[in-house]
């Protein structure tokens, strides 16, 4: 499934897919942003995949990597039992196309992504803070977030950056 | 029938303010009020198993207009932190806040962003009772702990407050 | 009186109402804000406000080694917390490609099935509470207490149990273990069946259930919606049939499914759950197999105590595991 999946990609979106990883017999595609959109919608629509189930949409940081954030599709077919996953490179500052269209659920995950990491989601019908309030400052998932409230006395990794602040 | 019949007439005497504390600590009525995990553990306790209708609470109350102790059951998240203090100050006096569990004590696991640590940074606290959750024998002796402390509370100081 | 001015009112004008319930509303179970716009009664629109809860969890894991964020798994559903621990473990041993012995797998199954039964009585008892039935709560409360005296017994804790290790369990099963889910087995059919008998006919649950919070199955697999609530749409769909884990393969049960989505359908599939997990319990109760409760794979599971006495080897596991440990970069949970 996994290779009809990249053929048939490969064949209508070329130019589209960055990279391709496969562990653990899940598959990975990496693609660019741009194209999240169209791709997910082939996905959904086309009779053979109909990954009609956004089980989870969630980000990645990584604060070493020059496009810094990664935004992972996680994609499900109820109907016919299989998943791929998805994702999309994007750096600070910029903002990925909102696939909000295509499945109503990504409306709060991209939500959440936009309040714990910052990425903007370009079309997004309400992209407010969900999980904290308004007036909150920051976007507390980054890596460079201060990971403790308060300081703990017993610390024994201290010195593993960026994980502890200060 | 009963301890009335040997009884008979008499009178009692007693301070005001012992008889007032006595009236008080014999029907505190908690506010129904839960947060997170130590929530499901306080319902545990109101229920049959533990019973919490012998010292006179099960009367939970929906309102805070209508009680006298908070139980602050679980976690205090930043975004709740204001209607926790909100809630605290619709109550009427006299009123009494128990923090119950690690989370509303100090802040329990989650050192990080989004919990309060210790809900005693909004609300003054009367009785800490540990554990995570703690089971509700121990909630039970937190309270009877609370009702000592009502006991022996002054009338005077507490309008003075 | 004039009639212009009757005529004019007999259709007046109507305007929704906006009203704020929550966060601390009288039936708080988990905290919720949702802001209601009302036609006289109708909610005509409801706007939720979430994060009240948020916990910050995924942050507090990324400090923390594969073994510390077992206890974290427990405090996200805190109503089925091995559930918890199982969905984290599964997703290490994949990452670890570690395979938990047949014996530590039957208990999980066990232990997650009571687990899905406590989670249910807690749904079933609260819901009917809100909704104005208070003996349903204090029986399913009841219920619930036998379940957690087992949690407590293979654990030491009554909900958060950290029972399961990667590659297996925290320790083997005791001796009462089996008489005591059998008591349960034995029981809590007749229990169900005062749950149905309160609930099921009762004119008052009806008219607050059937027909309210209708969801199509279209919308649903579109909003993301698994599990009992999916299924009461009328999807058969169930994760433990379409990719099993921890051999929930070789146990016959059945999907219940509801019709009409509502409210009502959700009661009736979440009842029938529990009917089938005591099926399911029964068959993995009757086949535990012998042999070790974890797999002992060197560097990720600590090495047993004798073990650590008298191998260098195992000492120096056991050290590496304890000071070090496994740490993980970025954690979801759904």
């Amino acid at each position: 499934m996994h290779d009809l999946i990249l053929k048939k990609l490969k064949e209508r979106f070329a130019e589209s897919i960055l990279e391709v990883a496969e562990f653990r017999k899940e598959p990975t595609i990496v693609v660019r942003k741009e194209y999240i959109i169209r791709i997910c919608r082939f996905l959904k629509d086309d009779p053979e995949f109909s990954f009609n189930f956004l089980s989870d949409l969630c980000a990645v940081d990584w604060p070493e990597r020059k496009p810094r954030f990664e935004v992972v599709y996680n994609l499900y077919s109820i109907s016919k039992n299989h998943r791929v996953r998805l994702k999309v490179r994007v750096d600070d500052g910029e903002s990925v196309p909102s696939v909000t269209s295509v499945w109503s659920t990504a409306d709060w995950h991209e939500r959440e992504a936009f309040d714990m990491f910052g990425i903007k989601f370009e079309g997004h019908p309400d992209l407010r803070r969900i999980l904290m309030s308004e007036d909150w400052e920051g976007h507390p998932l980054r890596k460079d977030f201060p990971l403790t409230k308060e300081e703990v006395m017993f610390n024994y990794n201290k010195d593993r950056p960026p994980r502890i602040m200060k | 029938m009963g301890l009335e019949e040997h009884l008979g007439d008499g009178i009692l005497f007693t301070t005001l303010e012992k008889a007032v504390n006595w009236a008080r600590k014999s029907s505190v009525w908690p506010f129904g009020f839960g947060l997170a995990c130590c929530a499901i553990e306080m319902i545990c306790t109101f229920a049959s198993r533990f019973d919490l209708a012998r010292f006179g609470m099960e009367v939970t109350r929906a309102s805070p207009r209508q009680a006298d102790l908070m139980i602050v059951s679980g976690r205090v998240s930043t975004k709740m932190a204001p209607v926790v203090r909100q809630l605290y100050e619709q109550m009427p006096e006299p009123k009494w806040v128990i923090a119950m569990g690690a989370c509303a004590s100090t802040g329990g696991v989650f050192n990080n962003y989004a919990i309060v640590q210790g809900v005693d940074k909004i609300v003054p606290v009367d009785i800490y009772v540990p554990g995570c959750p703690p089971r509700p024998e121990q909630l039970i002796e937190g309270i009877i702990k609370l009702h000592k402390k009502i006991e022996k509370e002054s009338l005077k100081k507490k309008r003075e407050l | 009186m004039n009639v212009e001015i009757l005529k004019k009112t007999e259709k007046p004008e109507t305007e929704t109402m906006i009203l704020n319930m929550g966060p601390h509303h009288p039936s708080t179970h988990g905290v919720l804000r949702v802001i209601l716009e009302l036609d006289g009664e109708t909610i005509v629109k409801a706007t939720p406000d979430i994060g009240f809860l948020h916990t910050g969890i995924e942050k507090t894991m990324e400090n923390k080694t594969y073994n510390q964020v077992i206890p974290l798994t427990d405090r996200m559903d805190y109503v089925a917390s091995l559930s918890n621990n199982l969905a984290y473990l599964l997703a290490v041993e994949k990452l670890l490609d570690i395979q938990a012995p047949p014996k530590a797998e039957f208990v999980r199954v066990i232990l997650t099935e009571l687990t899905r039964i406590a989670s249910h009585l807690w749904w079933v008892g609260t819901h009917a509470h809100d909704i104005g039935a208070m003996t349903v709560l204090l029986y399913a409360v009841r219920e619930r207490e036998k379940l957690l005296d087992i949690f407590e017994l293979v654990s030491g804790q009554r909900m958060m149990t950290s029972y399961f290790r990667i590659g297996g369990l925290a320790k083997d099963i005791p001796e009462e273990f089996e008489p005591k889910v059998r008591e349960v087995l034995k029981t809590f059919p007749d229990k169900i069946e005062d749950y149905e008998n309160l609930l099921t006919k009762n004119r008052i649950w009806l008219n607050r259930t059937v027909g309210v919070g209708t969801i199509s199955a279209e919308d649903a697999i579109d909003l993301g919606v698994s599990g009992p609530v999916l299924r009461a749409c009328g999807a058969e769909w169930d994760i433990r049939k379409s990719n099993p884990y921890s051999g929930y393969d070789e146990f016959a049960f059945d999907i219940p499914t509801g019709k009409n989505g509502d409210v009502y359908d959700r009661y009736l599939v979440r009842l029938e759950e529990m009917r089938q997990s005591l099926r399911i319990v029964n068959q993995a109760l009757d086949g535990i197999p012998e042999g070790d409760f974890v797999e002992r794979v060197p560097g990720v599971v600590l090495p047993p105590k004798e073990e650590v006495l008298s191998n260098i080897e195992a000492l120096i596991f056991q050290f590496k595991l304890v000071v070090e440990g496994l740490s993980l970069h970025r954690i979801t949970q759904r």
